[in-house]
């Protein structure tokens, strides 16, 4: 036969929360009651912060912001799937997710007030600032969990996030292919919220799915229902340990949906209609994962009302301070242009120095 | 007549130009239904579709390699970066081929395209939003970089610059967009010819993009207690270079200030001195300044200003010039 079927190819999706709550409970993950509950206050804090991070903006108190309102699922069970050992290259818009790797409110407020130091992780050096050039962070986490590989850590994976649009990057293309040449034990984790800034999905791609350009590359892919907590736990988990056994990478796509603007500077209603954005609120993740745990008995009222004033009190203690002013050092951008010190720069630095008194004595 | 922003002045343009010419198309991030981030290309996916006015998928090498195959097929694309912060993901196939295709076929084919992209610091923006680097496009034989600083010039540059037969990096200094308007009355403009905004006498300083508004009122201010005659010159086109009209300024003048919102370092303003050097050293008395931003990763906005220069530092940098 000249025509010979050489290969076909299928898609699975996961979703294991329906939209009532209620579970599936074949392919229930295996999570401790104090792990369930540590993920649905992870991602309440995400959405309680957005909220003031949003309100600070619009009284000019915040630069231009990404909010992330709505994706909580898409990427909080994620942190949790991994490890701390493990390596976290995010894109902008997964507050919640940073803040599970240890990212503090302080920061978080300082680097959408315009300082790098707001960058800084505190807590765990395997996280990487945030990345705003869309797909270039994908090849950087193929590279990083080749070098845990290379370096001897037989445990250590990398899980990176990225958007439905930086797909279409060449970045991503090249990054999968790379993974799966290299074996690379390697996440990608795509936040697929329907739209890029206006371009919607179907713009981006003429693929009916995200998960399936796994398959060219010839790494594992899945479809996650990403506003469902405990498949984007389920998938990341499976993928990591796969990845952990040297069983090669894995694409997953979060199906989910950006409830709010692209960032402050954005007007959604120039390209996309209220009822949609309706549509996806009665999909709501938090809703729906505090409905599951009622049901199961531990979570309720108070304890919501708790949790809310717990974290309402953690923020207002993080704006207080950031609110009065930190100290920067003006000169700070010419310590970090190179490891080793450079003379033209620090001749510049004198002379940036200078001009600073100078403007000081002439307003 | 009614005063219009540069937005404004640039969106007429490309609707005009779009009317008169079926093979113009926009192409680009967001520009279509969006009428871009700025809205510099609003209203015209309204009225030429997904044809003419494409959404396109996020990727800048595919957003100008295509453009590239379209210019050589008879059409004539202005593409947009969203921000220049995101066209360095072009840069191989500008330096790669959209440059090199007139001299790689010896003029059989050409690449006849626009870049348009919005550049430049001031605007309290994240990461890579910042940034001026015209310095990376000029750097590259066979690619024209067309900076406008007004509402004036904008429209008719960017018509100069799709008329034009080579590809054009024409960069929009974000900052200007709409923070001043002008009556616009029509005015020629040549990709490759400076402008000289104020003819002087005591000494040539030269800007461009949203510096030459800080020059400007940097010159006023001078003004207000020392009577001087400046010769002040919109550079306009950063690459083919017009060394002519600086040259010839400096000649009459014997002094200089270049004012540069990039960093100091292989920049236009050094260029700018080197020409000087070569054909009007004799006439200098004094040395030739640059104002300009340091040679560090742009800060983000708690600290821009602190980096970008300043209408001070202009003014301090003209003066000492003066008084040379
Ligand atoms: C290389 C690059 N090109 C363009 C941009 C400008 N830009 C910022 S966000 C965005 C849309 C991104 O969409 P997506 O990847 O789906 O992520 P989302 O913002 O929806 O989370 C664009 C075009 C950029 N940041 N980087």
């Amino acid at each position: 036969m000249p025509l010979d079927t050489i290969g076909t190819f299928s898609v699975s999706r996961l979703s294991i929360l329906d939209e009532t709550g209620k579970a599936d409970t074949d392919l229930m993950p295996d999570l401790s009651e104090d792990q369930l509950i540590y993920l649905y206050e992870s991602m309440t804090l995400s959405r309680m912060m957005d909220a003031r991070m949003l309100n600070l903006q619009r009284q000019g108190r915040l630069g231009t912001l990404p909010v992330c309102t709505g994706q909580e699922a898409a990427f909080c069970p994620a942190i949790l799937a991994i490890r701390d050992t493990d390596w976290f290259v995010g894109s902008y818009r997964e507050l919640g997710a940073r803040l599970m790797r240890g990212e503090t409110l302080m920061n978080a407020l300082l680097l959408f007030n315009g300082y790098e130091e707001g960058n800084v992780n505190p807590e765990n050096d395997r996280t990487l600032p945030i990345s705003i050039v869309l797909g270039s962070q994908l090849p950087h986490a193929v590279g990083l969990a080749y070098a845990s590989r290379l370096k001897g850590e037989k445990d250590t994976v990398a899980l990176t996030v990225f958007g439905d649009g930086s797909t279409s990057e060449g970045d991503f293309h090249e990054a999968l292919n790379f993974a799966g040449v290299l074996d690379a034990p390697v996440i990608f984790l795509c936040q697929n919220n329907q739209f890029a800034i206006s371009t919607p999905r179907e713009f981006q791609t003429r693929s009916e799915t995200i998960a399936q350009k796994a398959i060219a590359y010839g790494i594992h892919g899945i479809q996650v229902d990403g506003n469902d907590a405990l498949a984007v736990y389920q998938a990341v988990k499976e993928a990591a340990d796969r990845a952990r056994q040297g069983e090669g990478p894995t694409l997953i796509e979060a199906v989910t949906f950006r409830m709010a603007m692209h960032t402050t500077a954005d007007d959604p209603s120039r390209y996309r209609s209220d009822d949609l954005v309706a549509s996806w609120e009665k999909k709501d993740p938090i809703t729906r994962f505090r409905k599951y745990l009622t049901k199961e008995g531990i979570w309720d009222d108070d304890r919501q009302t708790a949790l809310e004033a717990r974290i309402k009190s953690d923020i207002d203690a993080a704006v207080k301070e950031f609110e009065q002013g930190v100290e920067i050092k003006p000169d700070a951008p010419f310590d970090h242009v190179f490891g080793t010190p450079a003379q033209i720069i620090e001749d510049q630095r004198a002379r940036f120095l200078a001009e600073l008194e100078k403007e000081a004595d002439h307003g | 007549m009614a005063k219009i922003n540069m937005v404004q002045a640039l969106n007429t343009t490309l609707h005009d130009v779009m009317e008169k010419d079926s093979s113009v198309l926009i192409m680009g991030e967001d520009v279509g239904v969006n009428g871009g981030v700025f809205r510099v290309t609003d209203g015209l996916y309204e009225k030429y579709g997904r044809e003419r006015a494409i959404d396109s998928p996020i990727a800048e090498s595919g957003i100008l390699g295509t453009a590239i195959g379209m210019a050589i097929g008879g059409l004539k694309p202005v593409i947009e970066m969203q921000f220049s912060g995101f066209s360095y993901e072009m840069m191989h196939q500008l330096e790669g081929n959209a440059s090199r295709m007139r001299n790689r076929s010896r003029g059989q084919f050409s690449v006849p395209l626009v870049v348009r992209m919005p550049y430049g610091g001031g605007v309290r923006a994240l990461e890579h939003h910042s940034e001026s680097k015209e310095a990376f496009y000029a750097h590259t034989a066979g690619v024209k970089v067309v900076i406008p600083s007004s509402p004036t010039n904008a429209g008719p540059l960017l018509r100069a610059a799709i008329e034009d037969p080579d590809p054009v990096i024409f960069m929009e200094p974000k900052r200007s967009y709409r923070s001043f308007k002008e009556s616009v009355s029509p005015k020629d403009y040549t990709i490759g010819r400076a402008e000289i905004v104020r003819s002087g006498e005591d000494i040539t300083i030269v800007s461009w993009g949203a510096m030459m508004r800080d020059t400007l009122k940097a010159v006023e201010m001078i003004e207000s207690d020392t009577e001087f005659s400046p010769e002040i010159i919109d550079l306009l086109t950063i690459s083919p270079m017009d060394a002519a009209t600086i040259v010839e300024s400096v000649k009459k003048t014997g002094r200089c200030v270049v004012i540069q919102e990039a960093q100091q370092s292989f920049g236009p303003a050094s260029e700018i001195i080197a020409l000087i050097n070569d054909q009007a050293l004799m006439y200098l008395e004094a040395p030739v300044k640059r104002v300009t931003m340091y040679d560090v990763v742009m800060p983000l906005f708690a600290r821009e200003m602190m980096y970008l220069p300043s209408k001070g530092q202009i003014v301090r940098a003209i003066r000492e010039t003066l008084e040379f």
